[in-house]
């Protein structure tokens, strides 16, 4: 029996390292099994953009808008609560969009024209880097400046760092103001931000954003920028395009063809 | 050895007792009601095993807003192969479409209220 306590407490001391070691090993094993994957309709792209022909949008429509707000449960606000309205897309004048005026002498028709305004889903968004929480954030796969509201203390700090004036708090209980609801797409909660999210759900089943497929003057195209065949380089290439506040060095991503 | 106001003394520590104690005569013989969710009758298994569901369905919940929200994937494939689409209102609701019937069972009984229902909707999509 000589050695029998040693081997012992050898074979104790490997089995407590077996207890151990299994749950782990076990639950390794089951989080391989479990996978997640992609719509296999779903565009993809790398750097998604959007060029707005302007002089092909009507004044007075207000499609892409519509569309836009009811597709994603963006709720009107009574007259008397305008200045805390809610906007993912919207109208402004070319000189409240374009206040450093790129064009010299624009042509009297645009003096008054709305242009569509949306998040510009920058390349290096201002909104992103101020953010405590990383609620907003720059999708690394295709570029899209997204929210994720879950994660939103409602500091507004994205507000205040946006040049554009992209972002909307909501003061009120959104649900309140909203008519009827997509249950397909969740409300918001009173107190987090939120803004333009260039459809990435819609994307994530391989439609074009609402807003471009709402417009009937095909004013709005959508596209990816890395690839040269796509509908937003083409146009690119033919015609010259502004983009707002550029000089500010964000990058933004929705160009305007006037 | 003399134990001065011994009626105080002893009629004081009564009353304390009787206040601390309280909360469990006022409830003596009043069982709360356990909690009980209806389950569906058309599907035998979720997501996941029941025991990992009942134990762990936030942290896979959790799991799917991660994926969705940060990083795009909608799909799921769990443990044996089965595919479910990552969405509360569309996959969830399926088979628990009450949410009274279902989530409020538990969740009012352990006294958690998760934020889940202020943003998302209890009806079900059309998607």
């Amino acid at each position: 029996m000589e050695g029998s306590r040693r081997n012992f407490l050898k074979l104790a001391g490997l089995s407590v390292l077996g207890l151990g070691a299994a749950p782990a090993l076990t639950s390794a094993s089951k989080a391989a099994a479990q996978t997640f994957d992609a719509n296999p309709q779903a565009l993809t792209g790398t750097h998604w953009a959007m060029v707005v022909d302007v002089s092909k949008c009507q004044d007075d429509c207000q499609d892409c808008i519509n569309a836009c707000h009811q597709g994603h449960n963006v709720p009107a606000l009574p007259p008397d609560k305008q200045k805390n309205e809610i906007k993912w897309i919207w109208h402004e004048e070319f000189e409240n969009a374009f206040p450093e005026k790129p064009i010299g002498y624009l042509p009297e028709k645009f003096h008054h024209k709305p242009f569509e305004v949306l998040c510009n889903h920058c390349d290096s968004p201002p909104c992103v880097r101020v953010c405590p929480t990383k609620a907003t954030f720059k999708r690394k796969s295709d570029g899209i400046v997204l929210m994720d509201f879950h994660r939103c203390i409602g500091c507004r700090f994205c507000m205040a760092a946006c040049p554009y004036g992209s972002r909307s708090f909501n003061w009120f209980e959104p649900r309140l103001y909203l008519d009827k609801t997509n249950p397909t797409y969740p409300t918001r909660t009173k107190g987090v931000v939120e803004k333009c999210n260039f459809c990435a759900e819609q994307l994530a089943v391989g439609n074009l954003p609402l807003c471009v497929r709402a417009c009937k003057q095909g004013a709005l195209v959508f596209g990816d920028l890395d690839d040269p065949n796509s509908d937003v380089r083409k146009i690119l290439n033919e015609k010259s395009a502004i983009r707002r506040k550029a000089e500010l060095g964000t990058g933004p991503n929705i160009f305007y063809v006037i | 050895m003399k134990l001065y106001d011994k009626e105080k003394i002893g009629a004081g520590l009564l009353i304390f007792l009787v206040i601390f104690t309280l909360p469990f005569w006022y409830n003596m013989g009043r069982a709360s009601t356990p909690p009980n969710p209806v389950l569906p009758t058309d599907q035998k298994t979720c997501v996941e095993t029941t025991d990992y569901m009942k134990t762990s369905h936030m942290m896979l919940l959790n799991t799917w807003r991660t994926e969705v929200v940060r990083y795009g994937p909608r799909y799921y494939t769990n443990t044996l192969g089965k595919r479910y689409k990552m969405s509360l209102t569309d996959t969830c609701l399926d088979c628990h479409p009450k949410k009274a019937e279902f989530c409020d069972q538990c969740h009012n009984y352990a006294s958690v209220s998760p934020y889940c229902w202020d943003c998302h909707l209890t009806e079900k999509g059309a998607q």
